[in-house]
C-alpha cells in the first residue's frame, strides 16, 4: 500500500508542533496500524531522520498506553478498538492518513504524538480506591454481591486509562473516565463506605485539573475502545449530588 | 565464594512459613519512617509490595518505565488466578495446590516456596475482592470458579478474560492509596539502568528519565525488583513489546545469581503471526482449552476449509495422545505437539503454521449465549486481529514464547546473593520449576508482593535501623553513573546501518530456532557462535538516533536488546548444561520412546543459579539441590 502520512512533528513540550508530510510505500494490509508506523520509522532512522515518538506496549488493546488521534477520531476508525488493534485492512492504497496526539489542557504534549496523563493518576490518586489494609480483608463470601451488580461493576472497570474519552471531548472532560471508577466502586457493597467522600475528592481533583465539563454530546462513549457507557457519567451526578446534600 | 543457602525454615512444610512469621524480625514504627525502600515495576507484584510495605510505613520509591503504573504488563494476563478456597466442594486444598504446582513445575522446584505461595493464594483472593475487583460471581452472589490449564479441580478465579486487567487495577488503586498518604512516592517513565552497592550491600538505583533523558541516582536501604520476565527474547512473544530483563540483568552483572534462565513456557494458544513486521503475537486464553477442541486434518496439505473437513477426517490429536487430560494438557505438552504436527506438515493456515482450536462441539451444547459469557472477548479479540469469526469457524493458533520461570535466584526470603537486593514476581526463579501451572502468575506475583516479601524484607531491615538515609553523593553512585552514561554513549556513536530492532529479530529466530520448544546439543552450540557474532555485528552496525537528553525510544530498545544478547548467551549455557527434559526445557537426546520428556532425577535434580565472572568470562555454576520430602517424585504423565 502507498501512504501519504501527514504526522503531527513536536519536539517537546514547548516547542511548536506541525504537520509533516510522509510519503509511505511500505505498508500492507495485514499490519496493524502502529506495525505500519514501525515501519515507516526503520526508514526514517535509516535516513537518519528522528523516528515520530508514540506510546505503546502491550499491543493486545488492554494496557491503554496506545492513543493517536487518526483522521479525526481518537484510535482511528472502527469501533471499540485500541489503535495497537487498528488494522492497516481499515484503509485503502492512495489514502492520505492524519495523525495527531490527544488534544486538551490537561494533556500537554511530551513529544510527537505522546501526551501527559499523568493527570488521570492525579484523579485516581485522589479517592480512586478502597482503604483496606492488605491482611484486613474477611472472606471473600463473608459480603456476597448481587451478580447483575458485580457484572455492572466489571463493565464499568474495564477502562485502560487511555484518554480517547477526553481527546474526543470537545470540553475535553474526563467525565467517562471518573464516573468509571466511581461507579465500579458505588456499585460494590466493600465501595459504599467511602463512595461520598470519593467522588468529591476525584470530581473536585478532575476540574481542579483543567478538564471541562460533560455536555451530553456522547462523544465519549462512541469513542471508547472499551464501550464504558454514558449511564456511569449518570451515576456519577447522582452520587455527586447525593454527596453534595448529606 | 558466595555459597548458595536457600534458608529454608526448619520444620514440617505447613508450618515452615507460620513459624517464619512468628520468629521474623520486627521493625517497630517509629524506624520504619526512617527506612527507605525502592521497588522497580508496578505489576501485580512490584506495585503490591509498595503499597503493602508503604502501608507498614517504610518510605518507598517505585518505579516503572511505563507513563503509569497502571500499564505494567500483568495487566494483560487474561484467564485467572488460583486459591484453594475449595468454594467447589471438589476436594481441593493448600497442599492440592502445592502438588500440582511442583508436579506441573516437573519437580525442578523448591518445595518450600511453591507451599507458601499456595498458603497465601486465598489472603490474595480476600485481598482483592475487598478491594473492589470484581471477579465473575454467581446468581447467589458468591464467586465463580472455572478449572483452569491441566488441573482437576475447579479453583480458578476470573474476572472474564480480563482477570490480570482487574487485579492490577486493584493493586493499582491500593498504590495510589498510599501515595495519598505520603508512603509511596512514584517515579513513572524511569528506566533502571544500574545497581548501586555500597560496602557489600545494596543501596540504590541508576535510572534513565525516558522523558528528559537525565541520569538519575536513588538510594535505598532494599532494593526490590519485580521487573517480570524475559519472554521477549524470541522476539515474537505474546508479551508487551517493551517488556525486558534489563533491570535483573544489571543486578546479575553485579553478582545476582541468575537461576534456570533456561526454563521458559512456550504458550500454546497465541494468535499466529501476520507480517514479518510483528513481534506482538496475541495470547488467546489458555481456558479457551475447556471447551475448545484443538486439531488438525489427518491429511497433509488438507486445503479444504475447516468446516468442510468431515468429522472421521479430523485429528483431534491432543485428546489422542493424552485420552486422560486430552485438551487440558499443561503447555509445554500442548505446544510441543503443535510444533511436532506442523513439522509433520499438518499445520493449517497461510504459513502452515498453525492448528485449529474448535468451538463447534461446545456451541452445540452449551448454545451460542454461554459461551459468548465465557470467552465474548477473546472472540472478539480474535475477529479484529484475524478477520476470522471463532462462533463460525476455528480459531488459528500456534505457540509462542510467553513466561519465564528461570529469573534471579532468591533464597526463601525472597533475597538475591547480593544482600539487601529482592526479586519477586516473574523476575525470580522460584515458585515455578520446570513449567508454570496455568493461573498461578498473578497468584504468585500478589502473594510475593503482598503478603511474603513484607515479612522477609522487615526481618532484613530489622538489622539496618540504625543506618541513616544513604547519601547518593559518593563514589558507588559517581562509578555507577559514569558507567551508565559511557555505555549510553557508546550505543549512540556506534552509527552504522541496522536498526535495534531487526538485530532483535535476528537474535529472536536464533533462540526460538535452537532454544525454543525443542532444543539438542548441536543446535544449541551452532546457536552460541550465531548470537557470538550478531553481537559484535550489533555492536559495529548498529543506527540510532543519537540524542540523549530527549525521548529517544531507539536507545531504550538498543539497550535491552544489547542486554539480550549476553541474556541469550547464558541461557543457551544453561539448556546446554542441562541434558535431561523437564517441563518446558525438551532436549532431544532425552526423551522416551513414544517421543515424551524424559527426566533425569538423578543428575539433574537441582536449580542451576549461574554467577557472572566477568566479561566474556565462561559462567560460574552453583548447584542448589532439591530435595523433595512431602511429594513423591514421578513421571509427569498426562496420559
Amino acid at each position: 500500500m502507498k501512504l501519504t502520512l501527514k504526522i503531527w512533528r513536536q519536539k517537546n513540550a514547548d516547542a511548536k508542533g506541525k504537520f509533516v508530510t510522509y510519503d509511505f510505500d511500505g505498508a500492507s494490509p495485514d499490519m496493524s496500524f502502529l506495525e505500519m508506523l514501525d515501519a515507516m520509522n526503520t526508514k526514517l532512522i535509516k535516513a537518519r531522520i528522528d523516528p515520530v515518538a508514540f506510546d505503546h506496549d502491550c499491543r493486545e488493546g488492554i494496557c491503554g498506553a496506545c492513543g493517536m488521534y487518526i483522521n479525526g477520531h481518537p484510535h482511528g476508525p472502527g469501533k471499540a478498538i485500541t489503535t495497537c488493534h487498528l488494522s492497516m485492512r481499515e484503509f485503502k492504497d492512495g489514502d492520505t492518513i492524519y495523525v495527531e496526539p490527544w488534544r486538551a489542557k490537561a494533556f500537554p504534549v511530551v513529544k510527537d504524538l505522546i501526551v501527559d496523563r499523568t493527570a488521570f493518576d492525579k484523579i485516581q490518586i485522589a479517592g480512586g480506591f478502597i482503604s483496606t489494609n492488605v491482611g484486613s480483608a474477611p472472606d471473600s463470601h463473608a459480603i456476597p454481591v448481587e451478580k447483575r451488580k458485580a457484572d455492572e461493576a466489571f463493565d464499568s472497570a474495564v477502562c485502560i486509562g487511555c484518554g480517547a474519552c477526553v481527546a474526543a471531548c470537545k470540553n475535553a472532560s474526563a467525565m467517562l473516565f471518573v464516573s468509571a471508577k466511581i461507579s465500579q466502586l458505588a456499585l460494590l457493597p466493600q465501595g459504599r463506605i467511602e463512595a461520598t467522600e470519593r467522588v468529591q475528592a476525584m470530581v473536585n481533583k478532575m476540574d481542579e485539573l483543567g478538564f471541562g465539563n460533560c455536555s451530553n454530546t456522547g462523544a465519549c462513549e462512541a469513542e471508547c475502545p472499551k464501550e464504558i457507557s454514558l449511564v456511569n457519567i449518570a451515576r456519577l451526578n447522582r452520587e455527586f449530588y447525593f454527596a453534595k446534600i448529606q | 565464594m558466595t555459597k548458595l543457602d536457600a534458608k529454608i525454615p526448619e520444620g514440617p512444610l505447613a508450618e515452615k512459613w507460620t513459624k517464619y512469621k512468628a520468629s521474623a524480625k520486627l521493625v517497630n514504627p517509629a524506624n520504619k519512617k526512617k527506612l527507605d525502600v525502592i521497588v522497580v515495576g508496578t505489576g501485580l507484584a512490584g506495585a503490591g509490595a509498595a503499597s503493602s510495605l508503604g502501608e507498614l510505613g517504610y518510605q518507598v520509591k517505585n518505579f516503572c518505565f511505563q507513563d503509569t503504573p497502571r500499564r505494567a504488563h500483568s495487566v494483560a494476563a487474561q484467564g485467572g488466578i488460583n486459591a484453594t478456597k475449595n468454594y467447589k466442594n471438589d476436594g481441593d486444598s493448600i497442599y492440592r495446590l502445592f502438588y500440582d504446582m511442583i508436579k506441573g513445575g516437573d519437580y525442578r522446584s523448591r518445595e518450600a516456596n511453591v507451599y507458601r505461595a499456595a498458603e497465601v493464594s486465598n489472603d490474595v483472593i480476600d485481598h482483592f475482592t475487598a478491594m473492589g475487583v470484581p471477579f465473575a460471581r454467581d446468581y447467589g452472589g458468591n464467586l465463580d470458579n472455572r478449572s483452569f490449564g491441566g488441573v482437576q479441580v475447579s479453583r480458578t478465579f476470573y474476572a472474564k478474560g480480563q482477570t490480570g486487567q482487574q487485579c492490577l487495577l486493584g493493586t493499582y488503586s491500593s498504590l495510589n492509596r498510599q501515595i495519598s498518604q505520603g508512603t509511596v512516592t512514584m517515579y513513572p517513565r524511569r528506566e533502571m539502568l544500574e545497581l548501586v552497592i555500597i560496602n557489600g550491600k545494596t543501596r540504590g538505583i541508576i535510572t534513565r528519565n525516558l522523558i528528559t533523558g537525565e541520569i538519575e541516582r536513588h538510594s535505598a536501604h532494599a532494593v526490590v525488583l519485580a521487573t517480570g520476565g524475559y519472554g521477549t527474547i524470541y522476539y515474537l512473544s505474546t508479551l508487551a513489546v517493551n517488556s525486558n530483563p534489563s533491570a535483573a540483568w544489571k543486578a546479575h552483572k553485579k553478582g545476582a545469581f541468575f537461576a534456570n534462565p533456561s526454563f521458559i513456557q512456550i504458550h500454546p494458544t497465541s494468535i499466529p503471526q501476520l507480517n514479518e513486521y510483528q513481534s506482538k503475537l496475541t495470547l488467546m486464553s489458555e481456558s479457551l482449552r475447556n471447551d475448545g477442541r484443538i486439531w488438525v486434518p489427518k491429511k497433509k496439505d488438507d486445503k479444504r476449509v475447516a468446516n468442510d473437513i468431515p468429522e472421521d477426517e479430523r485429528d483431534y490429536y491432543l485428546e489422542r495422545r493424552y485420552p486422560a487430560f486430552g485438551n487440558l494438557v499443561p503447555r509445554d505438552v500442548a505446544s510441543r505437539a503443535a510444533k511436532e504436527r506442523c513439522d509433520a506438515g499438518y499445520g493449517v493456515g497461510k504459513t502452515g503454521l498453525a492448528v485449529y482450536l474448535d468451538f463447534r462441539d461446545a456451541i452445540k451444547k452449551q448454545g451460542e449465549k454461554a459461551i459468548e459469557a465465557k470467552y465474548g472477548n477473546l472472540f472478539e479479540l480474535c475477529r479484529i486481529i484475524t478477520g476470522i469469526n471463532p462462533y463460525k469457524d476455528p480459531m488459528h493458533i500456534y505457540p509462542a514464547g510467553h513466561y519465564t520461570m528461570g529469573g534471579l535466584w532468591v533464597d526463601y526470603n525472597l533475597m538475591t546473593t547480593i544482600p539487601g537486593l529482592f526479586s519477586i514476581g516473574e523476575s525470580n526463579f522460584s515458585d515455578h520449576g520446570a513449567n508454570r501451572l496455568g493461573a498461578s502468575a498473578l497468584m504468585q506475583a500478589s502473594g510475593d508482593g503482598y503478603f511474603i516479601l513484607p515479612y522477609t524484607i522487615s526481618n532484613y531491615l530489622a538489622d539496618d535501623i540504625k543506618t541513616p538515609r544513604i547519601s547518593t553523593d559518593n563514589q558507588e553512585f559517581e562509578d555507577a553513573e559514569k558507567s551508565v552514561k559511557e555505555r549510553l554513549e557508546k550505543l549512540v556513536s556506534i552509527n552504522g546501518t541496522q536498526t535495534a530492532t531487526s538485530f532483535h529479530k535476528r537474535l529472536g529466530e536464533i533462540m526460538w530456532n535452537y532454544c525454543g520448544m525443542s532444543r539438542n546439543e548441536e543446535g544449541l552450540k551452532k546457536a552460541k557462535q550465531m548470537l557470538k557474532e550478531l553481537k559484535d555485528e550489533f555492536w559495529t552496525d548498529l543506527i540510532i538516533p543519537s540524542d540523549l537528553n530527549d525521548v529517544n525510544q531507539e536507545l531504550e530498545k538498543a539497550g535491552r536488546v544489547a542486554d539480550y544478547f549476553e541474556v541469550a548467551d547464558l541461557m543457551v549455557d544453561d539448556a546446554l548444561n542441562r541434558t535431561e527434559s523437564c517441563g518446558a526445557h525438551y532436549r532431544e537426546e532425552s526423551q522416551t520412546p513414544e517421543g515424551e520428556a524424559l527426566r533425569d532425577d538423578k543428575n539433574f535434580s537441582y536449580v542451576a543459579a549461574w554467577e557472572y565472572t566477568g566479561e566474556l568470562k565462561p559462567y560460574k555454576l552453583h548447584k542448589e539441590e532439591l530435595k523433595f520430602v512431602d511429594v513423591e517424585v514421578k513421571e509427569r504423565s498426562y496420559k
